[in-house]
């Protein structure tokens, strides 16, 4: 256990020298990221870039750049949650036989609770934040969201929370309670250091993000869409980003709200989830499963939405079961408010609720189950065609089904009374986010790349991760359910049965092969950068897979304005209908287009937020104090400015279109 | 180009000029955010209702509550609601002084109501029933102060919309704030009547 002290003064709080941890492995890697760092800067600062990256990407309102700011954001941290993986992955094939591994259990417990913070919060959610904030306005023929100042201040906060929590790598610690953090253990009496708290004031900042940029995209979806687009002609992937958003703005407030409460035990000793003076701890447990259900189908619905749009444009074929693919994600919409007990049967609520959230549980596989097979019946008698995307769409579904049956499996109170905790579960739940989410994102970068970057990925680097990482997952997280079968519960630190080594060991091995598949993914990445400009490589049509929806319409990448025409929808899939009846594009009597301004009053929002944080985790009041004050100064400030808008010239759209006239011309 | 494939282009394109209503999106997304508020709300009832007998031996609602002095608040927050609908009835008569008199006069409504619920805390924590001294407390005053809490930031954009209003007049963008505000504004009050009722109304019971 670190030495910490809790002793303030006024400048520094809390903080002072016992908060430079002490661990050889924390320093090697604050020695890296500090080399990485500077180099960074120095590359930015040598090539004058800063200019750029301020007028073009941070201060940017542009939907499309805020979505591909959002994607870097999650490979960044991805890469920080996958090196949490791989470290306990080790120390659990280490620590046998008397050893106790290479990490002490007070560095332990935070690698798990970290692993599980940043993969959920910022991988996973800025990862489909972004996706949607690129797709959607471009499959709706919109020109932007409906508020994008409030875009960019959302991916500022989300930002924000990502660096809070970066922070406590090298400043402090972080939580050790696991990614929930339930109380009694995350309550001062038991996590009475910085911890816990970095884990409050990271979530809650990002949290802010995630819940106004969930209104934007509702609002963007039911008021932005093109002339005679009705709900039931959007495209699948807008429909499942859209119930995504009602889901996010129905659940995270419960989130908040829930961490508020933590935060006012911790900081003010109120009784809400203490053991005594009539605190509930069990209220915590529901009241945070309440936005936690929900919250794993905002990660999976969106991508539903991208395995529909690939399995139906390299089949060939319009999607199998349109309407039953909306009502399924509606339904799983309403069904993912009814199962949140599910994760805590043990809590020991009766025979009767248990069996009601077990069997609300276990119908939600029949909407699922449904989608599956209007899958299968799009691709069969389709033209199939294995381009990256659709390879991935195909081992989402292998792989899937498998977490999808354990799933089913766990919500059997009974049984569930027995793999409650244990590695099984832990099995289980990588399995669908693996399986379904990151597959499913893999899919969509191969997919939509092209679109944002107007050249295609490379093929058999592609491969080489997809085989890679298909093969990793199932060689580390099979092991897992035996290991969960036998009675190992997660989170353990040393075992004492050598009988269990050889899973872990398995384990360990599928991790390395992953490790492989991301390294192959962004040498894809470099490779594909590298030959952008060769012909197999260039899109120059915007329309790389013979696409279905609207965004395949424009260019790729697609001017600031998106459309010069508001394109009009007649039916599904617009695009392929446009193609079908031979439309000519327009290239003259453009008008001028009126496009929101960029600013850099969200950077400064979002700055104030993350300093804010940083205070309060280190009891610093007054930097607290001024920096909130300073956030209700900005904001007011930022109201008195009418003047947000402005017009994009004639002459700047016509030679813009002209410019893609020429390349159509070279292209054919 | 032949009339018919301009006739095909302008069915699959918007080729004539159109006017897009600015803001347009604007009384939707704040719609949307009102519910998603109202579900924090929401939690904190839940709150009350689970720990709203957890005493610990304390004192209880009856012990605490003077419904009288509720009651004088109670009134403040719902004229407060009545004079801000006044003010949008000026504001459509495009009476720029009326409006801003009728928020003048809310805001004065608003920090009466903030006034008499600090002093009520004051008493409360004065007479060692404070948020630490039982589950009931804790929630009890988080749900109440969060309603303060919000009423404070109303009453901070109420002011800054009155200087807006002063200055650049009832133009489109101040009275889309103006629509804005007053949902929040009435929103509050419909809160407030759920605390009224569940938390003192039934805890004299």
């Amino acid at each position: 256990m670190a030495t910490f002290s809790n002793e303030t003064t006024f400048l520094l709080g809390r903080l002072n020298w016992d908060a430079i941890p002490k661990e050889p492995i924390v320093w090697a890697t604050f020695v890296v990221v500090a080399l990485g760092g500077i180099a960074l800067i120095a590359a930015l600062t040598k090539y004058r870039l800063w200019g750029w990256l301020w007028r073009e990407w941070f201060t940017s309102v542009d939907h499309k750049k805020i979505g591909i700011m959002y994607i870097v954001l999650a490979l960044v941290m991805f890469l920080r949650g996958f090196a949490d993986a791989i470290m306990m992955r080790l120390q659990q094939v280490w620590a046998f036989g008397g050893s106790e591994g290479y990490l002490n259990s007070h560095h332990y417990d935070q690698i798990f609770t970290a692993h599980g913070v940043i993969m959920i919060f910022f991988v996973a959610m800025p990862f489909i934040t972004g996706l949607m904030n690129y797709v959607v306005p471009l499959q709706i023929g919109a020109r932007d969201v409906s508020f994008p100042f409030l875009n960019n201040f959302s991916f500022w906060m989300t930002v924000g929370g990502a660096v809070i929590t970066m922070a406590s790598l090298f400043l402090g610690e972080f939580a050790q309670t696991g990614w929930l953090a339930f109380p009694p253990l995350s309550g001062i009496g038991y996590s009475p250091w910085v911890g816990v708290d970095y884990y409050i004031w990271g979530l809650q900042v990002a949290g802010v993000g995630t819940t106004l940029s969930g209104i934007n995209l509702l609002v963007t979806i039911l008021k932005m869409r093109a002339p005679g687009m009705t709900m039931m002609r959007m495209p699948i992937f807008t429909w499942t980003s859209f119930c995504a958003n009602i889901l996010i703005v129905a659940s995270f407030p419960v989130l908040t709200m829930t961490l508020i409460l933590l935060t006012l035990d911790r900081y003010v000793g109120t009784n809400f989830f203490t053991n005594d003076l009539g605190g509930n701890p069990m209220m915590y447990i529901n009241l945070i499963w309440i936005w936690g259900h929900p919250e794993v189908y905002i990660l999976i619905l969106p991508l539903f939405g991208v395995f529909s749009e690939v399995t139906s444009t390299f089949s060939g074929k319009r999607l199998f079961g349109y309407s039953s693919m909306v009502y399924a994600t509606v339904c799983i919409t309403v069904l993912s408010y009814l199962v949140w007990l599910h994760h805590f049967f043990t809590m020991g609520s009766g025979a009767s609720v248990n069996s009601f959230f077990g069997i609300t549980t276990m119908i939600i596989s029949i909407p699922t189950g449904a989608k599956l097979f209007n899958w299968l019946f799009t691709m069969y008698r389709g033209r199939i065609r294995y381009e990256l995307p659709m390879m991935w769409t195909v081992a989402f579904m292998l792989t899937f089904v498998v977490g999808g049956m354990t799933g089913v499996l766990l919500a059997v109170p009974p049984a569930d009374f027995v793999l409650h905790n244990s590695l099984f579960l832990v099995a289980h739940f990588h399995n669908v986010i693996i399986g379904g989410v990151l597959f499913g994102l893999f899919a969509a970068i191969n997919f939509w790349w092209p679109k944002a970057f107007g050249f295609k990925l490379d093929m058999f680097w592609g491969k080489v991760s997809f085989w890679f990482w298909v093969v990793g997952f199932w060689a580390a997280f099979m092991p897992l359910y035996i290991l969960g079968l036998m009675g190992v519960t997660r989170r353990l630190r040393v075992f004492d049965d050598p009988d269990l080594r050889i899973w872990f060991a398995i384990a360990a091995f599928g991790a390395v092969l992953i490790a492989c598949g991301i390294a192959a993914m962004f040498v894809q990445f470099g490779v594909s950068i590298l030959r952008r400009n060769r012909p197999e490589y260039r899109d120059a049509t915007g329309d790389p897979w013979d696409g279905r929806t609207l965004e395949w319409a424009t260019s790729s990448p697609p001017p600031a304005y998106n459309f010069a025409f508001n394109p009009i929808s007649h039916g599904l899939d617009s695009w392929w209908e446009l193609k079908q009846q031979g439309v000519p594009r327009p290239t003259a009597g453009f008008m001028p287009i009126h496009m929101p301004r960029n600013t850099g009053t969200g950077v400064i929002l979002a700055a104030l937020a993350t300093v804010c944080g940083m205070a309060l985790i280190w009891y610093v009041w007054w930097l607290a104090a001024a920096s909130f004050l300073g956030i209700v100064a900005v904001a007011i400030a930022h109201s008195f400015d009418y003047d947000r808008d402005y017009y994009i010239p004639v002459s700047e759209v016509q030679a813009t279109e002209d410019a893609r006239t020429r390349r159509l011309a070279q292209g054919v | 180009m032949s009339t018919a494939t301009t006739d095909t282009m302008a069915r699959y394109w918007q080729l004539e000029p159109h006017h897009h209503p600015e803001g347009a999106s604007t009384g939707l997304g704040f719609w949307v955010y009102l519910m998603s508020d109202c579900l924090m709300f929401a939690v904190l009832f839940a709150v009350y209702g689970v720990l709203g007998h957890s005493f610990a031996a304390g004192p209880g609602p009856r012990d605490l509550f003077e419904l009288e002095l509720v009651a004088v608040n109670t009134a403040m927050l719902l004229l407060s609601s009545i004079t801000f609908g006044f003010a949008m009835l000026a504001m459509d008569k495009a009476d720029r002084p009326g409006t801003l008199r009728w928020l003048a006069v809310t805001l004065a409504f608003g920090l009466c109501f903030l006034g008499i619920e600090l002093y009520e805390f004051h008493h409360l924590i004065h007479l060692g029933a404070g948020p630490q001294r039982s589950g009931f407390l804790s929630a009890f005053f988080t749900l109440v102060g969060t309603h303060g809490l919000h009423v404070t930031f109303g009453a901070i954009w109420l002011l800054t919309l009155m200087v807006q209003i002063a200055r650049n007049g009832l133009i489109p963008a101040n009275r889309r704030r103006m629509a804005c505000l007053s949902m929040f504004w009435h929103f509050l009050d419909v809160i407030w009547i759920g605390v009224f009722t569940f938390v003192y109304l039934l805890g004299m019971i």
